[in-house]
């Protein structure tokens, strides 16, 4: 019975960290009607910035303050997204979406080698983040402190950004222009600018969830593609571009992948595509998803 | 061709030629019905797992044999595929190819026992026959005579294939699928039953890319889970890029060109993904037409101003 406890903890955990890769795909292609086939290569790059800041820190700084590498890294992505975007994405609005896809694949392969190419193929772990917190016993059973506070730090960022986009200016800004591009620039907001900032806030959460879980799990090379199958199946069975969608969608992928997992291991993967096959014959545009 | 050159520049040239079948399978549905797919390594691999199961299994020695397994194998993956990602929007088509054929590939992995896992299965080529068991290389030094014959034989299977899917793409099915691509709603108002159309399209493009796998394999001797693995459906995207995808032969010069870059590159850089990311973006950026495109419209610029001087 305790097993079940813990696993229901590991499940929410996963699924904070899907949330949040999920929710910054949809934000970007809800905003600017763009899927970002690199997203997962970002969500390993703060994986990957993390891991190694946290370890070439770890002798000079002490371990609590070492946590402050996690926001650090994710920010470390959001610069490089906001890079990219007015280089690589912006000449591709206007052109078929064939090119956009093109060009996103074209900067996963980039981004993939990049990795190999900065940190090599030995993965890289940030262990001691997850030792620090030490154990605490659910149901006589050690559990990571860890994991609790991350899933904590989901649960925060699914409220803040549902704040941030239902309840501040730059939400209902960015919602706008995510709705009618030319009447939102018609009414003179800037799009260029909205655009540039969603890309860096989707970017900057998937790199916050490489962040999160680089601790628990190794930075490997792949992670990102491995990431991004999954990152797909959150956002097809939720709905591409809606952020309730993102967060249930995340919540069902890893509550069935934690079970298939404890259940018949290898067929994890096609266990999920299989649902998701399912959801979308009954329901195309997913569960909360909008025709964009 | 192995008159004139070694057997090392036939085998590439074989390579070269398996991959613009692969090529010209997916550009059916790129090219011609406007559907990108991430995920034909699925077909490549089911061609090359057909083989390599058909041997280790049914004992299976006759290359028309693999050919008809890895059709038969393909066009189920393809069927099945298809009916999942082309009822969806381009975007989510692309994504779910890429998704399914990652499945597989996890599959191909995790059922070691059957897959030989990251090991892979050995396809050793004596224990193919061609011609219905009339040509066979049994001998310590058959393999230039395997790789002279086996040229032929994949020459004879790609001009085959060349010409059906010229056909194709000139029949009444093919006009079809170009008018769904250009515009959707047109072609629904003309009565067009689209889902059934890009479905078809799917399936003889699995069906021509898993050719391709199977004929790939014997060369290669080792099928591994590596051929489903997501860079090689990367690769067969970049060779109609390359070529040019909204041209026939764009496909087939994009992959031959592109055996032979990644031959003699490789030897030069480690970062072969990060080469090939950063031409594919300089493609798409600056010559979104290819090679072929490219130079068919310089051609034609130049017969314009030569006709115009004189």
């Amino acid at each position: 019975m305790e097993i079940v406890a813990l696993q229901v903890l590991n499940s929410l955990f996963y699924a904070a960290v899907l949330f949040l890769i999920a929710a910054g795909l949809s934000l970007i292609f809800g905003v600017m009607g763009i899927v970002n086939m690199a997203h997962g290569s970002f969500y390993a790059l703060g994986a990957y910035v993390t891991a190694w800041s946290v370890v070439a820190a770890a002798a000079a700084v002490p371990t609590p303050v070492l946590f402050l590498f996690l926001p650090l890294g994710a920010a470390v992505v959001a610069l490089v997204g906001l890079v990219i975007e007015p280089t690589l994405i912006r000449p591709f609005y206007r052109r078929p979406e064939e090119y956009q896809l093109l060009v996103t694949f074209g900067l996963l392969l980039v981004l993939e080698d990049v990795i190999r190419a900065v940190w090599g193929g030995t993965p890289l772990t940030a262990g001691q983040l997850v030792d620090s917190l030490g154990l605490v016993r659910i149901g006589g059973l050690p559990y990571p402190v860890y994991n609790l506070l991350m899933i904590g730090v989901g649960a925060a960022a699914a409220l803040g950004l549902w704040a941030f986009v239902y309840r501040t200016r730059f939400g209902v800004l960015l919602r706008a222009t995510a709705q009618d591009r030319r009447m939102a620039a018609a009414l003179g907001i800037d799009v260029g600018r909205i655009y540039i900032l969603a890309f860096g806030l989707g970017c900057f959460m998937a790199g916050l969830g490489g962040a999160i879980v680089v601790p628990s799990q190794a930075a490997v090379l792949g992670m990102g593609v491995e990431v991004l199958v999954l990152a797909f199946v959150v956002v097809v069975i939720g709905g591409l571009g809606s952020l309730e969608g993102a967060l249930v969608g995340a919540l069902i992928v890893s509550a069935l992948r934690t079970i298939t997992i404890q259940f018949w291991e290898e067929i994890e993967l096609a266990a999920l595509y299989l649902i998701a096959a399912i959801v979308l014959l009954i329901r195309p545009t997913g569960l909360f998803g909008r025709k964009s | 061709m192995p008159i004139l050159t070694s057997t090392y520049q036939t085998q590439l040239l074989t390579y070269g030629l398996t991959l613009a079948i692969a090529a010209l399978g997916f550009n059916l549905l790129l090219g011609y019905t406007g559907l990108l797919s991430f995920g034909h390594s699925a077909f490549l691999g089911a061609g090359a797992y057909a083989v390599a199961f058909m041997m280790r299994y049914l004992g299976v020695s006759s290359m028309e044999l693999f050919l008809l397994g890895g059709i038969a194998f393909s066009a189920v993956i393809a069927a099945l595929f298809g009916v999942v990602c082309v009822r969806h929007t381009r975007i989510f088509f692309a994504i779910l190819t890429l998704a399914l054929s990652q499945v597989l590939w996890t599959l191909a992995y995790k059922f070691f026992w059957i897959t030989g896992g990251t090991d892979g299965i050995r396809v050793p080529f004596a224990n193919v026959t061609l011609l219905g068991g009339l040509v066979s290389f049994p001998g310590a030094d058959a393999f230039a005579g395997f790789v002279t014959s086996y040229y032929y034989y994949v020459l004879v299977v790609f001009a085959a294939c060349a010409l059906l899917m010229w056909v194709i793409v000139h029949s009444p099915f093919g006009k079809t699928l170009q008018a769904i691509r250009d515009n959707e709603t047109r072609a629904r108002f003309l009565g067009v039953r689209i889902w059934r159309y890009r479905w078809l399209a799917f399936l003889v493009s699995g069906i021509f890319t898993g050719l391709a796998g199977t004929l790939w394999v014997p060369l290669n001797g080792l099928v591994t889970p590596d051929v489903l693995y997501w860079p090689q459906s990367g690769k067969i995207v970049f060779f109609a890029v390359l070529g040019g995808f909204r041209n026939f032969f764009g496909p087939i010069i994009g992959a031959v060109t592109f055996n032979y870059l990644e031959v003699y590159a490789v030897a030069l850089t480690e970062y072969w993904q990060l080469t090939l990311g950063v031409i594919l973006i300089v493609l798409v950026t600056f010559l979104p037409a290819g090679i072929v495109g490219t130079t068919v419209r310089l051609a034609a610029r130049l017969k314009r101003s030569r006709g115009a001087s004189a």
